[in-house]
């Protein structure tokens, strides 16, 4: 069965004058229809480049260094621009982290939502304003035909990031890549936005991939998680499987790192030291400076295992059972 | 709305009654009309009557009343040299500036955004470097320096354009504009280019910094992943972000190139106000210095009101404060 997308060894580099930054270095990962893709890692960790390299999105000095990029069997990497801005926002869409960022302050909603009506289905103005206007109801917005003719300044952060959800969904786009869309936002409103998105994506089978640093978030929503780590995606797994029994060091660092209340009175435990500079990496697995177990053995790429179906690692010595 | 105008225009009254008190004691000071006007032979008797006839010889804040009071019935005294009314002197040599003004203005904004954005979206490039230099000479060569070298080279060497005067002209709505006609537009060619050199500069920078500032911006990249073409990207999304400041600088600069007209006009002989407040200030014609200088502050009044006004249309968030 073909996947809806198949990421296959994403290289994604900054040519600087410091030198060569891998942002994302050798990435596979895959999502199916329907499916939820957790991709979760620190600042830094390469997991918003990842996400804009998935829509062409890369800015200069950025480019894609190597790999390929399967959309339904389809190198979307080796596409001209012109076809790629088609594919954009029409079957594959993005939802940015900063709701008050992310809508252009001057325009009004109804003007940012029917160009991309207009961008890729020729429709006569009405037509793109019902659309719009359905699409605002259908995200939880009230009244929705009097929000069309307001200005981004006019709503709240977590109507905002409707607005901008409702902008994704006016396609029904097959796959939707959401770089942290409720990091900015309160708990109650990220969780009402959570539950909306989750019933979306379900009731159309879209494929998301929601990038985050928030385990929590990924433990209810997510189906499957991938763990990025300086660039590269250090462990994969279904969702229960990872966070219940994680076998790369830092994935239990970050599980361990996270409050909870079957821990209280214990102290957090936290993973020593920081994320890597990404300039001039050295070979060998980055986290080896701040892993415990870590021996002269780390200092050769270590090579990607199954140690159980559906389950990839990139450890030499993976955790045994850690919870 | 309506409550804002309003304020606004109170405060334009106090404006202008302030600068009125200025000018006043201003051209009081620099010097005495009567020894100029009057012929060098004339005797004391003379003097005096041509003192009492220009009303000199009350005291100075009698005839500031004075001056106030026909100014408020639409009469801002005789000219002393030509023995007509300031502001008739004044009205028949404004269109020539003015046209010549909104030509700059114009040329300033088809040549200077165009340049800036090509300068703000290709910033690394031999053409946008390019344009950035060319630019430093817009605004850092002296006016009447480029005048005098595009007279050198257009009028005299290749004898493509006419270097002096406003050629010929047609009548709309009773006043005579050079723009109507093909040799009217060839004569205010240069003048305009050598008033708007500085203002294409400055347009033209600021356009660059604007695009500059908003391309890396989450909307931007937003607008990108809905699909949209660049076009519309730059065009509709960017742009309408930048022009709020593009339109502040353009609407004070029309000010600035009305008043800096006194060059351009001086070294084309183009027949506007500007050499007529310069006539005027050599022989201390007072009441239309005075007009000139208020007509110069209404103007600036009445475009700041006009940007201001602008900017609720361009920026929504302006009008809700505006509101409240």
């Amino acid at each position: 069965m073909s996947h809806t997308l198949t990421v296959e060894g994403l290289a994604t580099h900054f040519h600087t004058r410091a030198g060569v930054v891998k942002a994302v270095d050798g990435v596979s990962f895959h999502v199916d229809r329907g499916e939820v893709l957790g991709l979760v890692g620190e600042s830094g960790s390469g997991k918003t480049v990842t996400g804009f390299s998935l829509i062409g999105l890369v800015e200069p000095p950025g480019r894609i260094a190597a790999g390929r990029i399967l959309f339904h069997g389809q190198d979307i990497t080796a596409l001209p621009e012109e076809e790629l801005r088609q594919l954009r926002g029409n079957r594959i869409a993005m939802i940015f982290q900063d709701p008050m960022m992310t809508l252009n302050p001057v325009l009004r909603i109804d003007t940012q939502m029917m160009e991309t009506v207009h961008a890729h289905a020729k429709v006569s103005n009405a037509e793109a304003r019902a659309r719009s206007r359905d699409a605002l109801g259908m995200v939880g917005i009230p009244s929705p035909e009097e929000r069309l003719s307001a200005y981004p300044h006019q709503f709240s952060g977590g109507m905002r990031q409707r607005v901008a959800i409702a902008i994704a969904l006016l396609h029904r786009p097959e796959l939707i890549i959401a770089d942290e869309p409720t990091t900015a936002l309160d708990v109650t409103i990220q969780a009402q936005i959570l539950a909306e998105v989750q019933k979306l994506a379900r009731e159309h089978g879209t494929a998301l991939i929601w990038i985050t640093h928030d385990l929590s978030v990924v433990a209810g929503l997510a189906d499957r998680i991938a763990v990025m780590y300086a660039g590269r995606i250090v462990e994969t797994g279904a969702v229960v499987d990872v966070l219940d029994a994680p076998m790369h060091p830092y994935t239990a660092g970050l599980i361990g790192s996270v409050p909870s209340r079957n821990k209280r009175g214990t102290r957090l435990r936290q993973i020593p030291g920081m994320t890597p500079q990404l300039i001039n990496l050295p070979a060998g697995c980055a986290f080896r400076t701040r892993c415990a177990s870590a021996t002269a053995e780390c200092e050769a790429d270590p090579p990607e295992t199954q140690p159980a179906p559906g389950r990839a690692l990139r450890c030499f010595h993976p955790q045994a059972e850690a919870s | 709305m309506t409550t804002w105008i309003f304020r606004r225009l109170i405060q334009a009254i106090f404006v202008v009654l302030a600068m009125t008190v200025i000018v006043f004691i201003g051209v009081n000071v620099i010097g005495d009309p009567v020894e100029i006007l009057i012929s060098p032979q004339a005797d004391q008797a003379e003097r005096a009557r041509a003192v009492i006839a220009l009303g000199l010889d009350r005291p100075l804040w009698e005839q500031y009343g004075r001056f106030l009071w026909n100014a408020v019935q639409g009469d801002l005294g005789k000219s002393f040299v030509f023995n007509e009314p300031a502001l008739r002197l004044i009205a028949q040599r404004m269109p020539a500036t003015m046209e010549l003004a909104v030509t700059a203005v114009l040329l300033s904004i088809v040549l200077g955004i165009p340049l800036g954005l090509y300068a703000g979206l290709k910033p690394n490039s031999f053409a946008g470097r390019s344009i950035m230099a060319g630019s430093i000479f817009g605004f850092s060569l002296p006016s009447f320096w480029v005048g005098l070298m595009l007279i050198m080279v257009f009028a005299v060497q290749l004898g493509w354009l006419p270097s002096t005067g406003r050629g010929q002209t047609a009548t709309l709505f009773g006043v005579q504009w050079s723009f109507l006609t093909r040799d009217g537009l060839a004569h205010m060619l240069m003048p305009a280019l050598n008033l708007s050199l500085g203002n294409i500069a400055l347009v033209l920078r600021l356009t660059r910094a604007g695009v500059r500032e908003n391309m890396p911006m989450d909307y931007v990249k937003f607008a990108r992943a809905k699909g949209l073409s660049p076009v519309r990207v730059v065009f509709v999304h960017v742009m309408k972000n930048i022009t709020i400041p593009i339109v502040t600088v353009i609407g004070l600069e029309f000010g600035s190139t009305v008043a800096f007209a006194v060059v351009t006009e001086s070294v084309f002989a183009w027949p506007g106000m500007g050499k007529l407040i310069i006539d005027s200030i050599n022989v201390l014609d007072r009441p239309v210095i005075v007009a000139y200088l208020m007509m110069i502050v209404f103007l600036f009044i009445t475009i700041n009101l006009l940007v201001d006004l602008l900017y609720t249309v361009l920026d929504p968030r302006v009008r809700l404060e505006s509101r409240e």
